[in-house]
């Protein structure tokens, strides 16, 4: 990766729950999370279950509120910190900069899969055409079965949505993608196919953040691992706003 | 903070801004110290429980009722205007215009025994259309965009269900093209398949139009679907408040967390 900057740069994240209607229990998850990512660079978040993991990748997509830290997004020639960011910077950021694919399938109810994903190009800058035709097409390269384009996912099985889920976050041409296990019910057909959807971005620049628990999908995916434990526990759990 | 950048379209500039928005009802507390900003095409969501001010923070937003202290200000022709220096015609004229307003009783919103189409018609000729064949052309055409069966222009509302009354509502708002529609429970006291057709309808045309939407709810479902920030009220003031995702999947305040943790996961 030489001389380009990073796209993501996280300096010093501490993310912890405080669990009100338990008497004020404070779950401090990690703290002292430093790493960047830069275009063409996939890393992988390693570590036990538990540790903190999509903790960190939700942060980064400003769906969890970061502690302490700081979460650097590249857009162009800017910087923006997610953590600080307005909520109109973050859902500018999340259309154009920010792709996230999320464990489980989360969509609006009663919309097609075809215009789940579309929608997704759509806010990422294609027009009407380009996006329903990038959505079919990204929707055949993950197999999913073309007479269920015009359905709502609700009813599909998991490993279905979860092929719809990864169109939608690779729809946008994001130059940051944050996958939250994008194989994890997929047969090894389907992993294979979204190994090569991935491994296509970051050829083209992408910035690559993820959790892999398949061994052979993070081997071929990621240069790097971030073992998650060293930022969990062992750093103290002070510091956090009640 | 630190030395944010703040993304593109800085130079956009706020449609509303409510700046320590405060009502007293006597003694008693209706709202308190509201401070935000919305922007053009931006919809925020206001949740809470009964009680807890967030019918009363729209009343004042939408100058249907006098603030005890703070200001409420709007763009206008590119300025930004107390609300409080308007005159009473040129209120009228905003909240005709510029703004909607949808009850969640459509009775409070139309006139039950005019017909739909004079329904519709009549804000059109508050805005000084004469010209009655595109008056019936245009109410026929919000009609059929909000999926009322335009055979009915004719008919009053009284004989409409609760769902069509609703869209109704919501045709005789949208009529003006404005750009800050206010809604108070929507899609409460609905069946449950009638609000999600209702919800379908607000989500596709606020994010057609481009519309800026404040809406009360107490319905975290609809505030997930249709909002991108949310304001949390307790006790007639905001407690929490971010973008929609964040405070719903990560909510920092105790009475956040009750509310979330109130719902079942949908």
């Amino acid at each position: 990766m030489t001389g380009a900057p990073a796209l993501i740069e996280v300096e010093g994240l501490a993310k912890s729950f405080t669990l009100h209607l338990r008497g004020g229990l404070v779950l401090p998850v990690v703290s002292g999370v430093s790493f960047s990512v830069h275009p063409g660079e996939c890393v992988a978040l390693g570590g036990p279950s538990g540790v903190g993991k999509s903790s960190i990748l939700k942060a980064a997509f400003g769906n969890y509120a970061a502690d302490q830290g700081r979460i650097w997004v590249r857009d162009g020639d800017t910087r923006i910190d997610l953590a600080s960011a307005a909520p109109r910077t973050v859902i500018e950021l999340r259309r154009r900069v920010i792709g996230y694919v999320s464990q489980f399938l989360r969509v609006i109810p009663r919309v097609s899969a075809r215009d789940v994903v579309a929608t997704a190009a759509r806010d990422g800058g294609a027009d009407e055409s380009e996006a329903s035709a990038t959505a079919e097409r990204l929707l055949a390269r993950l197999n999913l079965p073309e007479r269920l384009w015009s359905l709502p996912p609700s009813t599909f099985s998991g490993g279905e949505q979860q092929r719809v889920n990864i169109a939608r976050g690779l729809a946008g041409r994001h130059a940051i993608l944050l996958l939250d296990e994008p194989t994890a019910s997929l047969d090894a057909e389907n992993s294979a196919a979204v190994v090569a959807l991935i491994t296509e971005r970051k050829r083209q620049g992408a910035a690559i953040l993820g959790i892999f628990h398949d061994l052979p999908v993070r081997e071929a995916l990621a240069e790097r691992i971030i073992d998650v434990s060293a930022f969990a526990k062992a750093s103290k759990p002070a510091g956090v706003a009640a | 903070m630190s030395a944010t950048v703040t993304a593109t379209n800085g130079a956009e500039q706020p449609l509303l801004v409510a700046d320590g928005v405060t009502k007293y009802y006597g003694e008693r507390l209706g709202c308190r110290g509201v401070s935000f900003e919305i922007h053009p095409g931006e919809v925020i969501a206001v949740v809470g429980e009964s009680g807890s001010g967030k019918s009363t923070l729209l009343a004042l937003l939408s100058q249907r009722l006098a603030l005890s202290a703070g200001r409420v200000s709007y763009r206008q022709n590119g300025h930004l205007r107390d609300l409080a220096e308007l005159s009473e015609a040129e209120r009228r004229r905003l909240q005709r215009t510029d703004w909607g307003f949808v009850h969640q009783d459509p009775r409070e919103g139309l006139r039950m025994n005019v017909s739909a189409g004079a329904n519709v018609g009549e804000r059109l000729m508050a805005t000084g259309w004469r010209h009655y064949g595109r008056i019936r052309q245009t109410a026929n055409e919000w009609l059929a965009r909000v999926e009322i069966d335009t055979t009915r222009i004719d008919e009053p509302p009284r004989s409409f269900s609760g769902g069509m009354r609703q869209r109704l509502q919501i045709a005789k708002n949208l009529v003006t093209h404005p750009r800050l529609v206010f809604m108070d429970e929507p899609t409460g006291g609905l069946d449950v398949s009638v609000q999600a057709r209702l919800l379908d309808l607000i989500r596709e045309l606020v994010a057609n139009l481009g519309l800026a939407a404040i809406i009360v709810t107490h319905d975290l479902a609809v505030a997930r679907l249709l909002s991108h920030r949310i304001l949390v009220m307790k006790d007639g003031e905001v407690i929490e408040s971010g973008l929609t995702d964040r405070v719903l999947d990560d909510p920092a305040q105790a009475y956040t967390q009750l509310l979330v943790s109130s719902v079942l996961a949908a």
